[in-house]
């Protein structure tokens, strides 16, 4: 084994078409960032999948713990005044 | 943590998993979870690479342009579901290079029906058709299993090796019905495949080892056996259609059970093969290992490249 | 043949992407990482199809039922009329890399010209094909750069493949009959004319990756008259076997 560092993980994210937003599809290797966009287009884009292409180096990518995800999220689960659901509205007024 | 923790860590863990809820990488999760999932993956991703091998070695030799670029395209995705493999195993905690350093070591296992030699043309038509047919088999289940990077590459890959099998099928009505010579070539290439093909959905039930575990955590839908029947139940009638005999004296189809009765695998040459004693075995690993070696100075000199880039940048912005 | 310049002259660029697709095809399965593997996959296969449109369109010019496959893989050593350069083996990945940037420069400047054929099909061939060598040129030169800027033991070695591949370059320039005849006719490229801006461009990229510049003057030459080196042989044994050992099936 060599005793020089491995190419890094990246994380491709693809733009189907315009108008869409990209969207995450999967990693790859690649030793800068210009070939992981190479790599991306390659892999990632063999059947047509995509229009444009972003690449982040995966060690860049700050997320969120799971244990947190109570405080994090459940206190959004009960604010139901902040969907147009929770108005009432009379039978005559069919589109707001 | 204390036991009493983990045990009631793992009890509500397994009841995720119960009601169809997906377990993402950052998640908790019993270290035996985590430990059969990195050897069942890197194991898949191992036997999509090696698997490019016995293809591969018809790329410059196949009869047209059209079979070509089908070939390379194939064998091409192959490559492409080793990288989503191997991803989706990375995030267990586990770099791609400590996985290749486990296949070649011998550590870690692929799929023995790469061991087999492609010795004519029909080989290809009989791998994507046969050995192709059992990994879909094999695979489409796992689409909805409980780790989510293992099934979103799943996604990806049964998506994209839709037309894997159609490949090879065509490959072999094609032959099947051209010259006396073609036909047998298909026959030859049906009789060395079916068997191993059959081996390759794994050991019977009553000896296989991992399966109840697995079947929990959706990392298996269906036994080996039940899979292994589905499997000839749907190819019998292909090979039919296209003239060919299945190489099976004791193939009957059983009116009562509705399904194919069929003979005694060869499990003595299973194990002799996954113990490495495949005619193959060897070849297989010495190319693996001689591509990774090769390309060590090309790996090492654009990481070096990449740095001395880095640099001259910063030093532009200073 | 009613057009025999014209089918020769597409075969003389045809042949090119053919050779050289199945020596970038031969490395599949075996590259430096899975995805530098699936991008030399990718550009075998981008050249695979030009070839097919090239032969498809030459063998309704020869106008007798050959199909692409019998062009491809039927005839004999000396029919061949790619360069020397795009025959050369995979000695290792600098020797593959090497070899694909000094055809991809020329290529991509070849194509350029293409395009304003008066032959309406070449030049919608060339059309298609541009953006995928433009692809190439980036893919190989980039890899030039970082084997040239990258550690010492890289630097060798391309330096090394660059110093033996140098010989065959000269030959992309040279004219044969069916190119002057296709020149004369608007139809053809005038590939004398690419040779300045080659050099050129080539040097530069060189230098930008810390490389030398090779100053022999001694180049090979021969391949678009179908006198080839011994590589060739080989790689037809393979390309051809299938079609050889069992002649007039389909598959």
């Amino acid at each position: 084994m060599s005793d020089k560092k491995n190419w890094p993980l990246w994380e491709v994210f693809v733009r189907s078409k315009n108008g869409l937003e990209h969207r995450h599809c999967g990693s790859l290797h690649a030793a800068d960032e210009d070939m992981a966009l190479e790599n991306a287009r390659d892999v990632y884009t063999r059947r047509s999948e995509g229009v444009s292409i972003w690449v982040v180096e995966s060690k860049h990518i700050t997320a969120s713990n799971p244990e947190h995800n109570g405080e994090l999220f459940d206190p959004a689960h009960d604010k139901v005044y902040r969907h147009p659901t929770f108005y009432d509205l009379p039978d005559e007024v069919k589109h707001m | 943590m204390s036991e009493a923790q983990i045990k009631s860590l793992e009890k509500q863990f397994d009841e995720r998993i119960a009601r169809d809820e997906k377990i993402e990488p950052k998640d908790w999760m019993p270290e035996k979870y985590r430990k059969t999932h990195i050897r069942q993956m890197s194991q898949h991703a191992h036997s999509e690479i090696v698997g490019m091998l016995p293809e591969g070695n018809w790329i410059t030799r196949a009869p047209s342009l059209r079979r070509k670029v089908a070939l390379l395209a194939k064998v091409q995705d192959e490559a492409g579901h080793g990288l989503y493999l191997y991803s989706a195993t990375e995030t267990l905690g586990i770099s791609r290079e400590e996985m290749y350093e486990q296949l070649h070591t011998g550590k870690a296992k692929y799929s023995s029906i790469f061991n087999y030699p492609t010795i004519t043309w029909a080989d290809m038509g009989a791998i994507g058709w046969l050995v192709d047919g059992a990994a879909i088999i094999n695979q489409v289940p796992l689409c909805n299993t409980s780790y989510g990077p293992y099934a979103r590459a799943m996604i990806r890959v049964c998506k994209e090796e839709s037309f894997h099998q159609r490949q090879g099928f065509e490959i072999m009505m094609k032959l099947a019905n051209g010259t006396p010579e073609q036909k047998e070539m298909a026959q030859d290439a049906l009789n060395r495949w079916w068997w191993p093909s059959l081996m390759m959905l794994g050991p019977t039930d009553d000896v296989s080892v991992h399966t109840e575990q697995s079947m929990k955590w959706k990392l298996k839908r269906k036994s080996n056996d039940d899979l292994r029947q589905q499997f000839i139940d749907q190819t019998v009638p292909q090979a039919e259609l296209i003239g060919l005999t299945i190489p099976d004296p004791d193939l009957k189809w059983n009116e009562e059970k509705g399904m194919y009765d069929f003979g005694e695998i060869n499990w003595d040459e299973f194990w002799q093969v996954v113990k490495g004693h495949g005619p193959m075995n060897k070849e297989r690993m010495k190319a693996r290992v001689g591509a990774w070696e090769e390309g060590t100075w090309v790996r090492d000199a654009a990481m070096a490249y990449a740095e001395k880039k880095r640099n001259r940048k910063e030093k532009r912005v200073v | 043949m009613k057009n025999e310049n014209l089918y020769n002259y597409i075969l003389g660029i045809a042949d090119n992407s053919l050779i050289l697709g199945q020596r970038m095809g031969e490395l599949c399965g075996h590259g430096p990482s899975l995805e530098t593997d699936i991008a030399c996959t990718n550009i075998s296969l981008d050249l695979f199809g030009q070839v097919r449109s090239y032969f498809q369109y030459a063998g309704k010019i020869a106008g007798d039922g050959r199909t692409e496959d019998d062009i491809a893989m039927l005839r004999k050593e000396r029919e061949y009329k790619n360069v020397l350069l795009v025959e050369q083996p995979n000695t290792n990945f600098a020797y593959s890399i090497g070899r694909q940037f000094l055809f991809d420069v020329y290529h991509l400047a070849f194509l350029e010209q293409l395009q304003k054929s008066t032959d309406l099909t070449l030049s919608a061939i060339a059309n298609k094909c541009i953006k995928e060598v433009s692809y190439h040129e980036r893919f190989s030169s980039d890899w030039v750069k970082r084997f040239g800027d990258g550690t010492e033991e890289s630097k060798a070695k391309m330096q090394e493949a660059i110093n033996d591949l140098w010989t065959y370059t000269d030959e992309l320039f040279h004219q044969t009959e069916a190119d002057k005849a296709m020149v004369a006719e608007g139809i053809g490229v005038d590939v004398t004319k690419l040779k300045e801006a080659y050099y050129k461009n080539v040097g530069e990229l060189l230098e930008e990756s810390t490389l030398e510049i090779p100053e022999s003057k001694w180049f090979q030459k021969g391949g678009k008259n179908g006198v080839h080196t011994e590589h060739l042989g080989y790689l037809l044994s393979d390309l051809q076997y299938m079609q050889r050992a069992y002649p007039n099936m389909e598959w």
